[in-house]
């Protein structure tokens, strides 16, 4: 009796929470981005500046909310239910399984926007500590004995696998295109990592908080958030002769802005990320803009190196995905050779 | 000196020993998290607070633990009077699917609810049709807590209750009592502290729970943070005062919560 | 024997609790955990197999079932002297001491996991004097144990502190007025009523130990084949989208720790029968 009492009047909380959830006010437009971990800064500014241009041309306020996390994380959450109106993740690879494994997004989605729907670009550069004490200047330095390298896990990590790849690529070049070279390489390489950790941001921290390594391969945004803001002086960026393009893309979910009746705004809001207004904040938050006249002005802060791309040089995503880092791809080979 | 005690040398050693494993592996973690929550100062500390971002998640996890320890403790009782009182087959196996859940990982724990409720679920479809959101939203967050702390009341409560045999119970309905009356007069003053312990044990999980949370979540600020996911999104934006001093309200309410546990017991032990 | 399903008693309740036990614990646990077993029916039992036993699978359940059985070693030894000590003597500071105790509980597993290592770290307040002994806390199996130690250790103390509260003082007494010695008493009066408390309480330990991740992956390291805990690898196969790998790496765990769970619960059961405490 008292038991059940208590447990009707919980289930009927449970259902009014559930209720309570989707309903929205309707003056407020809300969208929801789900992005991958390293943008916090770039969206925080870029909302802010969106929800005043939509104001000024609609008279509509508009709410952003975000939610990040691990780009795979939160493509799976995008996949398993989230109600994400706009994806912006760190890999296509990710928005490309929300379109294989769901009906949320139509398959061509990249082709879209302008640019393979990235309207920012970033690459892979190494933080050093002050006055660079191992003399890293290029990959090649990072398999010499002795120097410690902080990477996160490529498995578990959209930024370290675009690390990998960077240093796959640079290991070709150099060795005539010879995959069993690259491999070892790479092997010696990750012998010179104590940590993997499962995210980009917690590699930072490894790197900034504890003090631990010579090297962080980082996003070209990390290492100058870094530089600028966590530790003044303490740091150092240095630019490889070679590095990877990498292009975090966006797109609307189609299934979920209907539903919401939010696809205007939500179409809008990636669209504003291609003026000058949002190329200018990319820029701001060290995101290599794609607009000509944006990056001019930014030309000083960005170095000049040679880059190569994923479709380029390792054939899209999926087939990148599959012989890298799927299970019994490269990088497990490494680790079971390192055993 | 009483027979119930050791010498002086014995008591000393025991307290030591005591004392410095708790140092190395509480005192020290807990003096880490203040110490960082305090190291921009008060004002910084109560302007990270006061943030409507952080009172959000504050007010996520105390309606999560509202709903999941009342039903959980209305359970922990039931099953407890359950295996603690009766003799039956398959007491063992009831026993350890009780237990099941603290051995389940979170990362699990959290999974099994997306397996079932998400988009790509056996209910997914269903409950897309019909406009309800349970994972990725405060429901699934609830759901996720309840399954995590689902053992805790139980586990405090059996050892108690066995302890206490079936004597007492087994008086009063001699004696006439009625079942329910039995229960409320004789069981219950019998295992108030177990209870209490339970429900402190089990309070606590579920506010700190992070694990399980974190996976059906969604991570949208404002509307799907638990306070210790909060912790988390602001140490991934390297704001580590900020982070510790969130950190530091969940610390808080352990220890605000073992207070008036003890206060509750010295009200209870005048009372007799 | 009798052949019943229950034992005839005149304690009442037993379908009301029977039937809501079962009832709240199909709906929270074992309908949501069947999901497991659903999402591994994709895979052939050759697949379900070789999945399970991979090297790199059987690495990461030694290391998470090795290092949690150590923590809660630990702690049953460590968490029967502290409760003891909170119980029976009186010192200074006791009071903070036993509303501490709960701490790991109410520390959200991340934050754990971040205080800890900044503690063990090479560069950390631990870590630093370690480190000058030659010891690598962090980033170890070691540092898995320190983190996996922290998380249980209000396991044992909860458990066995109501029970030496509740113990009878006759007995003692009585143990001691028919010449008992003070360890003869201890050990064959107080230990047997409080070991299955202790059994339980290092059991949960254990059980809690094995599936932590919050507090483990920021300590631990996460090499492969070394620091790489069971529950770090199902997040690996999540995210390369793989329901199947990952739920069936979780069956295996969850095998292995109902296995476990299922041995104590029995001992347990022996251990208080073998006592007639009851």
């Amino acid at each position: 009796m008292l038991l059940k009492k208590l447990y009707s009047f919980t289930a009927a909380v449970l259902v009014g929470l559930t209720l309570v959830a989707p309903a929205s006010a309707a003056e407020k437009v809300t969208l929801l981005n789900v992005s991958y971990d390293p943008t916090r800064e770039l969206y925080q500014a870029f909302n802010k500046s969106f929800a005043d241009y939509w104001y000024k041309k609609t008279g509509t306020a508009v709410e952003v909310n975000q939610s990040h996390g691990g780009s795979g994380k939160q493509g799976r959450a995008v996949i398993d239910g989230l109600q994400a109106d706009v994806v912006t993740l760190a890999l296509a690879y990710d928005i490309d399984a929300i379109a294989q494994k769901t009906n949320l997004l139509p398959k061509n989605w990249q082709t879209r926007l302008s640019n393979n729907s990235t309207p920012y670009t970033s690459t892979i550069v190494f933080l050093v500590r002050k006055g660079n004490p191992k003399g890293i200047k290029d990959w090649n330095d990072l398999i010499k004995p002795g120097v410690v390298v902080i990477t996160p896990n490529p498995k578990t990590s959209g930024g370290a696998r675009w690390n990998y790849l960077a240093a796959w690529g640079y290991a070709l070049k150099h060795g005539n295109n010879d995959e069993a070279k690259a491999k070892e390489f790479l092997s010696a390489l990750f012998k010179n990592v104590p940590v993997l950790d499962t995210g980009a941001r917690g590699s930072t921290t490894t790197f900034v908080e504890r003090k631990i390594g010579d090297v962080l391969l980082a996003w070209e945004n990390e290492a100058y958030l870094v530089v600028n803001q966590l530790g003044k002086g303490e740091y150092e960026i240095v630019t490889p002769s070679l590095s990877i393009l990498a292009e975090p893309p966006v797109a609307l979910v189609d299934r979920n802005v209907d539903r919401h009746g939010t696809r205007q705004v939500a179409q809008a809001y990636l669209e504003y990320l291609y003026t000058e207004e949002g190329q200018e904040i990319a820029a701001q938050n060290y995101y290599r803009p794609r607009l000509e006249s944006v990056a001019k002005k930014h030309e000083a802060q960005f170095a000049k190196l040679e880059f190569i791309t994923i479709d380029g040089d390792f054939g899209g995503w999926q087939k990148a995905q599959q012989k890298h880092f799927a299970d019994k791809g490269t990088f497990d080979e490494i680790y079971q050779v390192n055993q | 000196m009483s027979v119930r005690t050791e010498p002086r040398s014995i008591r000393i050693l025991i307290i030591t020993v005591a004392v410095a494993f708790f140092a190395l592996f509480l005192v020290l973690p807990l003096v880490c998290v203040f110490q960082n929550a305090f190291s921009k100062g008060l004002t910084f500390y109560v302007k990270t607070l006061q943030h409507p971002d952080a009172l959000a998640a504050m007010r996520m996890t105390v309606i999560t633990a509202l709903v999941a320890v009342p039903l959980n403790l209305v359970f922990g009782v039931a099953a407890s009077w359950l295996i603690a009182k009766f003799d039956f087959k398959g007491k063992d196996i009831l026993l350890s699917l009780i237990d099941l859940p603290l051995s389940v990982s979170p990362v699990i724990s959290g999974l099994v609810f997306i397996l079932l409720f998400g988009a790509q679920g056996l209910l997914g479809e269903w409950l897309g049709d019909r406009n309800i959101q349970i994972v990725f939203a405060p429901p699934g967050i609830i759901l996720a807590t309840i399954f995590v702390t689902f053992p805790m009341v139980a586990r405090e409560l059996i050892p108690v209750m066995k302890a206490q045999g079936n004597e007492e119970e087994e008086a009063a309905l001699t004696l006439g009592a009625s079942g329910w009356r039995t229960f409320w007069l004789v069981t219950i003053p019998n295992i108030r502290w177990g209870i209490l312990y339970g429900i402190i044990l089990c309070n606590a999980r579920a506010m700190g729970e992070f694990g399980a949370v974190s996976v059906v979540s969604g991570h949208i600020r404002g509307l799907t943070n638990t306070l210790p996911l909060h912790v988390e999104i602001l140490y991934n934006e390297y704001q580590f005062a900020a982070a510790f001093a969130a950190a530091s309200v969940l610390a808080l309410l352990a220890i605000v919560t073992l207070v008036a546990k003890t206060a509750v017991e010295g009200m209870m032990r005048r009372e007799h | 024997m009798s052949r019943r399903f229950v034992e005839p008693s005149i304690l009442p309740g037993f379908s009301l609790t029977f039937g809501f036990t079962v009832f709240y614990l199909s709906l929270i646990v074992l309908i949501p955990l069947s999901m497991l077993f659903f999402k591994t029916a994709s895979l052939s039992p050759r697949e379900f197999w070789e999945i399970l036993t991979a090297t790199r699978t059987l690495a990461a359940y030694r290391l998470s079932f090795g290092t949690a059985f150590a923590s809660a070693g630990i702690n049953a030894v460590f968490g029967v002297i502290i409760a003891w000590a909170l119980v029976r003597y009186s010192f200074p500071g006791k009071r903070i001491i036993d509303a501490l105790v709960d701490f790991p509980l109410a520390l959200p597993t991340a934050v754990a996991g971040i205080a800890l290592t900044e503690l063990y770290a090479p560069n950390g307040s631990v870590g630093r004097y370690l480190a000058l002994a030659g010891i690598k806390g962090a980033f170890t199996p070691l540092g898995i144990t320190i983190a996996l130690t922290f998380v249980g250790l209000p396991f044992v103390v909860r458990t066995v502190e109501p029970v030496l509260e509740e113990l009878d003082p006759q007995l003692e007494e009585a143990a001691a007025s028919l010449g008992a010695s003070r360890w003869y008493t201890i050990k064959k009066v107080i230990f047997p009523v409080i070991a299955p408390a202790v059994l339980t309480g290092f059991t949960l330990a254990f059980a809690r130990a094995v599936g932590e991740y919050g507090s483990v992956i920021f300590i631990a390291g996460n090499m492969p084949m070394k620091t790489e805990i069971a529950p770090l690898l199902i997040m690996t196969k999540l995210e390369q989208y793989d329901y199947a790998g990952a739920t069936t790496i979780a069956i295996g765990m969850l095998l292995i720790s109902f296995f476990f769970l299922a041995a104590a619960n029995f001992f347990q059961w022996q251990l208080s029968r073998k006592y007639g405490k009851v």
